[in-house]
């Protein structure tokens, strides 16, 4: 489903990544840990487009097409979707105003009708109880004073009415109480199918404990250092990370 | 030879015949507006009120006056369409500056209420005019008013008796008609007395491709604790330009809002000037502008706290696209014992464009020492996070920008106190920033 070879990505000049090579198949998730720095933001927002950053060398392939060759909403049409460490507010922008343009143009691409007012609001509805999404905050402006849960859990609702193929879940679980975190997992889980993947980025164990890998990447200094099973994600959990740090000879 | 002295001359030359197609009460004081219009000329931008606009160039060019009242032929259907739907008001035209009699509402306005041509009114009412016309517009105060007071002949009166509520809006469609390049002088007046109630929508419309040089002042009166709505909404063509002097005198426990929109136009120029000079009143003063290509719109704001009790909420916002030049000036003054004082004045911009311009000169001058006053203007372009963030999730950077700019102008709109105009600006704005509003030509975007 994605393959990304000998990646390459630096912001205002200075390089953040060094050459990421990572293959996803579909069904599979994976989770990339690593220390603050490491560069596991800088992989989330290239991957999605953001153009604060630029690729200076490699290849991203996803479902058979160039990605980095497609706009930020093309990547969202074509099935990507990135649940941001930090929502962004859009005061004056109303949640079903937005919603309504997403979906519609997601159905443009595709060839498909625009949805009437009923069988959007019917969408919504469907797709909030996923998440547990109060309807007042689906009738506020977008994030706009949301707490840090209810940022985290709006971003899973834009997951499920945006059904993506591949779902990127950029420290999902950072600012989340324990309640919280096992409704946004459960969401997460809730729309796991076999055709769908998932990279999930974490410091901790903990999240894994809900959404469990099959695979479990290591990011450090703009490189994958280690690839394993889940076991590794408990060992990090117990060790940190020094120990891989004196593995590749950093320590 | 001068931009004036084609004014001087003309007024000279053409006196009597402007008089004897007027009111007495008018003309009145057209000599001593015309000494004031000889004395300061018209406005250059040298004047620190009119310094990102020179309107003294507008005057520059050969436009007609229709001195003599020539009837101007229109077709109702033209201007009919542009009834804001959904919205039961009392609907009149006013063309150019003619009361337009032809057309009236079905509906009456309740009794003693006057909505009509001011000449006819100054005709029938001289104690009236002779108290309120050309009172709060001192001629001596500023060149336009001077010239629109020297060769004014009609425009609209709007009376509300004492205690009077006009439930239903009243609807105001001037609309700009000709067929050669012309100068419109409209003069309005509207008198609220004690505990009077009316709502005002005002909307300027052009239906031909010429040039138009509009100059318009409008004199409101609110008596004490009356309440008053004035919408004005242009939406004019690139050929217009337009410069409207509104003076505001406010007295105890009145409420009055403002909103002036400038949706589509080529040059404007607003000024509001409000007193509040009894305590307890209340002025809501808001504005927005959209503007493209070429085009310029400048208010220019004073709010004068002269009493104790008194509150101003401001708030002005405009987005300027491609070479759009905007400019906002907006006063406070708390003069001295007006106390308990409280305003809040803003000023917010979008520029969209690297060459589009805008000039925001919020001030405020305190003389008391028991006021809660604030000021302040931003200048910016759309926030490019939550313009990736709404890309992210599929939404085309057009549409992003465009919810963006929406949502920008979407706290002027929400002032408004007439739920179906309210409504109605949802829609005509998306069609402005879309581009599906990119002439006014006889209102068929209103049909």
């Amino acid at each position: 489903m994605l393959e990304i070879k000998d990646l390459h990505a630096s912001v205002n000049g200075k390089e953040i990544l060094k050459g990421i090579n990572l293959t996803i198949k579909a069904g599979e998730v994976h989770a990339i840990m690593g220390p603050n720095g490491s560069g596991k933001s800088t992989l989330s927002s290239v991957l999605v487009g953001n153009p604060a950053f630029e690729v200076t060398r490699g290849s991203v392939t996803f479902k058979g097409k160039n990605l980095l060759e497609l706009k930020p909403e093309e990547r969202s049409h074509e099935g990507l979707f990135l649940s941001f460490q930090y929502p962004v507010e859009i005061p004056g922008v109303s949640m079903v105003n937005f919603m309504r343009t997403a979906v519609n143009e997601k159905r443009k691409y595709h060839g498909l009708d625009p949805l009437s007012a009923s069988q959007f609001l019917r969408l919504m509805r469907e797709k909030r109880a996923i998440v547990d999404l109060d309807n007042r905050l689906a009738n506020r402006s977008v994030n706009e004073g949301f707490s840090g849960g209810e940022k985290k859990r709006n971003e899973i609702f834009q997951m499920a009415m945006l059904e993506p193929v591949l779902s990127i879940l950029d420290e999902t679980d950072s600012g989340l109480d324990i309640d919280a975190l096992r409704i946004v997992a459960e969401g997460v889980n809730k729309l796991k199918t076999s055709e769908t993947s998932c990279i999930v980025i974490t410091h901790y164990q903990r999240l894994l404990d809900y959404i469990k890998p099959d695979i479990v990447h290591v990011l450090y200094d703009g490189r994958i250092v280690k690839t394993a099973g889940p076991e590794l994600a408990m060992e990090l959990e117990e060790r940190g990370y020094d120990w891989i740090k004196k593995e590749i000879g950093e320590v | 030879m001068s931009v004036e002295q084609q004014y001087i001359d003309l007024f000279k030359q053409y006196r009597e015949e402007i008089c004897s197609h007027s009111a007495g009460a008018m003309n009145q004081v057209r000599d001593k507006a015309f000494y004031d219009f000889q004395t300061l000329g018209f406005p250059t931008d040298k004047l620190e009120k009119y310094r990102h606009t020179d309107v003294s160039k507008y005057f520059a060019s050969n436009y007609g006056l229709n001195i003599s009242r020539v009837d101007i032929p229109v077709t109702p259907d033209a201007v009919f369409n542009c009834d804001v739907p959904n919205m039961s008001t009392s609907l009149y035209f006013v063309l150019n500056d003619l009361f337009y009699n032809k057309i009236l509402p079905k509906v009456s306005l309740p009794e003693g209420v006057v909505l009509g041509s001011l000449r006819d009114f100054a005709d029938n009412h001289q104690d009236v005019m002779a108290k309120y016309y050309a009172k709060l517009a001192k001629t001596e105060e500023d060149g336009v008013t001077a010239y629109n007071t020297t060769f004014a002949q009609d425009g609209v009166i709007l009376y509300v008796p004492k205690g009077v509520v006009v439930e239903r809006p009243i609807q105001i469609i001037n609309v700009l008609r000709s067929n050669v390049d012309l100068l419109v002088n409209r003069r309005v007046l509207i008198i609220l007395e004690d505990g009077a109630q009316a709502r005002l929508l005002v909307c300027d419309h052009a239906i031909d491709k010429v040039n138009f040089l509009t100059t318009q002042v409008v004199e409101v009166y609110a008596g004490r604790d009356t309440v008053f709505d004035m919408y004005e909404l242009e939406e004019t063509s690139e050929m217009c330009k337009r410069i409207s002097n509104m003076y505001v005198n406010q007295e105890a426990d009145s409420n009055v809002l403002l909103n002036n929109m400038t949706l589509y136009n080529g040059e404007t120029r607003n000024s509001t000037l409000v007193t509040l000079s009894g305590e307890g009143a209340h002025i809501g003063l808001y504005g927005m502008a959209i503007a493209d290509k070429q085009q310029h719109v400048d208010n220019c704001t004073k709010i004068d706290h002269t009493v104790p009790h008194g509150t101003s909420h401001e708030l002005y916002k405009y987005v300027l696209d491609d070479h759009a030049v905007g400019s906002f000036f907006g006063l406070v003054q708390v003069r001295p014992g007006a106390q308990k004082t409280n305003s809040l004045e803003t000023n917010k911009n979008l520029c969209v464009t690297k060459d589009a311009r805008m000039y925001a000169q919020p001030q405020l001058i305190i003389n008391a020492d028991d006021v809660k006053c604030s000021h302040g203007a931003t200048v910016g372009q759309l926030d490019e996070a939550a313009l990736f963030y709404m890309r992210s999730r599929g939404i085309s950077e057009r549409e992003a920008r465009l919810l963006l700019m929406f949502a920008f102008v979407n706290e002027v709109i929400d002032t408004i106190r007439l739920e179906a105009l309210k409504e109605r600006l949802h829609l005509l704005v998306e069609k402005r920033f879309r581009g599906e509003l990119n002439r006014c030509g006889s209102c068929h975007k209103c049909s």
